[in-house]
């Protein structure tokens, strides 16, 4: 299963520029002009989202390292056990919202602490894998664009979140407990 | 200085001329003309959570008596900002180059018309043949396969089509938020970074939480496609 997964992942991009390529190239594309002009709106593309990445990972960079989140973690652990949710597992779901990098650090620590094949480290690691960056990816695609008015987008996507933890600790009580 | 600060912040934040930040009321309206710059209507969502981050770290950084954290993480992380952007020029201008060849040879087409039935239900307002479709699927590819640098740029191409279709408006089209909402809890087949921090970590059978994740990630994706559709027809044009 390992072996399959990481032959999958070694091989996905180069097989995939390869066919890309000769099957634009068999049916009479110009392959490198074409290639020039499409590599072109990568710049404008990546720097128009600068202020956006400014913003947003000024904000999550300031809460994480003031510890807002053990402030959390410490006044809510009764509430958690009562809902039988491991009060460890709480800076997880709270930051994986808002920045990826801050999660896997916490994904990797609460393995490393617990081990990978303890419940917590499989609940982490079920957490960690079944959402993405909410945050990061509202503000990112639509700062690139210009939109201001998010509608509900913010509310779903969160909610889309707290459903996936949710799902993500029946499973691992279901499945590993 | 401690206990005030606990005390005083909540105070300040619920003082009414700060109000017009969080939500609108009629009560709250008076107050909102006489701040320049506060629009009428619904109150970004975003304005709310970013404001709360920021203070809430400035506030228990002033209580354990080291400002110096908030300095130091705003502008490390400001640079980091920069950094990851200029490090995405590359990624960027790679993945929308091979893109534009498979465009060209009309690669993203046949994709755009295998999956039509399954477009033209998540993402009616968009005509199967326009480019913004061919980014779109591109972009939930490359999120399935796992291929984590391919999904921005195909993802940032998708919203430029869109925005086109949008008509260049300051507000979401409702495909944009369908569009956000699948990739915030976007279905991954095989979670590789997870994979690998627990096969560095020694784990037994790296494996076995593909499983659980991929049950976890079905639920909140349908579940939000679900929400999604319903706040499309309660939100209205609005």
């Amino acid at each position: 299963m390992i072996q399959a997964v990481q032959q999958v992942s070694r091989w996905a991009v180069p097989v995939l520029i390869f066919f890309i390529l000769l099957f634009a190239a068999l049916r009479g594309v110009k392959v490198y002009e074409c290639f020039i002009k499409g590599a072109e709106e990568g710049f404008s593309l990546a720097v128009r989202i600068i202020p956006y990445l400014v913003a947003m990972m000024m904000a999550v960079s300031i809460f994480r390292q003031t510890g807002v989140l053990q402030l959390f973690t410490k006044y809510g652990e009764n509430i958690f056990e009562a809902l039988s949710i491991p009060p460890d597992i709480i800076p997880l779901a709270l930051m994986r919202p808002f920045s990826g990098g801050g999660a896997l650090g916490i994904t990797a620590e609460i393995i490393n602490t617990h081990g990978p094949d303890s419940f917590l480290g499989r609940l982490a690691s079920t957490m960690q894998g079944s959402t993405d960056t909410t945050f990061f990816i509202l503000t990112v695609y639509f700062g690139s664009v210009g939109i201001k008015k998010y509608r509900y987008s913010v509310a779903v996507g969160l909610l889309a979140d707290l459903i996936s933890f949710i799902a993500a600790i029946y499973i691992c009580n279901l499945v590993f407990m | 200085m401690n206990p005030y600060v606990v005390r005083f912040v909540p105070f300040f934040l619920f003082f009414k001329p700060m109000c017009p930040l969080f939500y609108n009321s009629r009560l709250h309206n008076k107050f909102k003309k006489e701040i320049p710059g506060a629009k009428e209507g619904r109150t970004n969502m975003m304005n709310f959570i970013w404001l709360f981050l920021i203070l809430s770290g400035c506030v228990l950084a002033a209580y354990q008596g080291k400002p110096e954290i908030v300095t130091q993480a705003a502008l490390q992380a400001s640079q980091g900002a920069v950094k990851y952007a200029l490090e995405l020029i590359g990624v960027m201008s790679f993945w929308l180059g091979i893109m534009k060849v498979a465009e060209e040879a009309g690669l993203i087409k046949i994709l755009a018309r295998l999956l039509k039935p399954f477009t033209k239900l998540l993402f009616p307002s968009i005509p199967s043949q326009h480019p913004a479709m061919g980014a779109i699927l591109l972009n939930l590819s490359a999120n399935i396969l796992g291929l984590g640098n391919a999904a921005t740029p195909f993802g940032l191409k998708a919203m430029e089509e869109m925005q086109k279709l949008n008509k260049g408006q300051e507000k979401a089209s409702e495909a944009m938020c369908t569009f956000l909402v699948m990739n915030t809890s976007c279905i991954t087949l095989i979670p590789t970074m997870v994979i690998g921090l627990r096969l560095s970590a020694g784990s037994q059978n790296p494996t076995e939480i593909v499983g659980t994740t991929l049950f976890a990630t079905t639920v909140g994706m349908s579940v939000a496609l679900i929400i999604d559709r319903i706040m499309r027809k309660k939100w209205g044009r609005g």
